[in-house]
């Protein structure tokens, strides 16, 4: 089984993706979903997303591929969008297939928790009034930070 | 040597993208890192603080002994915030 790993500006059909990973399949008992979502904090009025074309997909790739390889999965998709993106729009979509739930669910989780912090995307938030900001990485996120003194 | 530059990274030094030939005494991303804060005053922006900058080299993670080399596909960007 090959993960589906998709960076892109469209939308995504969230049922149209589920179906996918269910065409002809009588083995699969569980189907876990994630959608991320722009929230409108603060009086935002769009968030825009960059990427590393090329490896942001390799990233994403090898990380459903260790999914793969720790949970017994039968299927497999990350949707990740990119470009300017208005509040209450899809971000990520990530589904996890297995024959039972908690495979499904748990590779879902670790999923979404990876892309958080290892794959190559940032958001640059735009406010109402006119401010803009690049979001800051978490604390948590910093524990891989690089030092680079000498 | 291919660079890239992403996010506020890209917004300081002003490129997106750049060919360099550093000198061969730089040999890792610590020693291309200190290279390049010398090279424009929006470099020197860009990598005014180190420690908050992260590195690919050929789309991998890098760190700062990682070795570079003038085929080397290498990337400057901030902590990443997907998902």
């Amino acid at each position: 089984m090959t993960p589906r790993v998709t960076v892109q500006a469209a939308p995504f059909d969230l049922a149209a993706e589920m179906t996918a990973l269910l065409a002809g399949r009588v083995d699969v008992g569980g189907l876990a979903s994630f959608v991320g979502l722009v929230r409108a904090d603060e009086g935002l009025a769009a968030l825009t997303l960059e990427h590393y074309p090329g490896m942001t997909e390799r990233a994403i790739a090898g990380i459903a591929a260790e999914a793969c390889g720790r949970w017994p999965l039968t299927g497999c998709t990350v949707i990740h969008r990119v470009g300017r993106l208005p509040p209450g729009a899809p971000i990520v979509l990530v589904l996890t297939a297995s024959a039972h739930r908690a495979a499904s669910l748990e590779a879902c989780a670790f999923l979404i928790d990876w892309l958080k912090t290892g794959a190559p995307f940032w958001k640059r938030e735009e406010f109402a009034d006119g401010r803009e900001r690049w979001v800051e990485a978490k604390a948590a996120d910093d524990a891989a930070a690089l030092r680079w003194a000498r | 040597m291919h660079l890239l530059y992403f996010a506020w990274v890209r917004q300081r030094v002003g490129l997106g993208e750049e060919d360099i030939a550093p000198p061969p005494a730089v040999r890792d991303v610590a020693g291309l890192v200190a290279f390049l804060a010398a090279r424009s005053p929006g470099h020197a922006a860009a990598f005014a603080d180190p420690r908050q900058i992260r590195c690919a080299v050929n789309q991998e993670f890098a760190d700062p002994t990682t070795p570079v080399g003038p085929e080397d596909e290498i990337a400057f960007f901030p902590p990443v915030t997907g998902g």
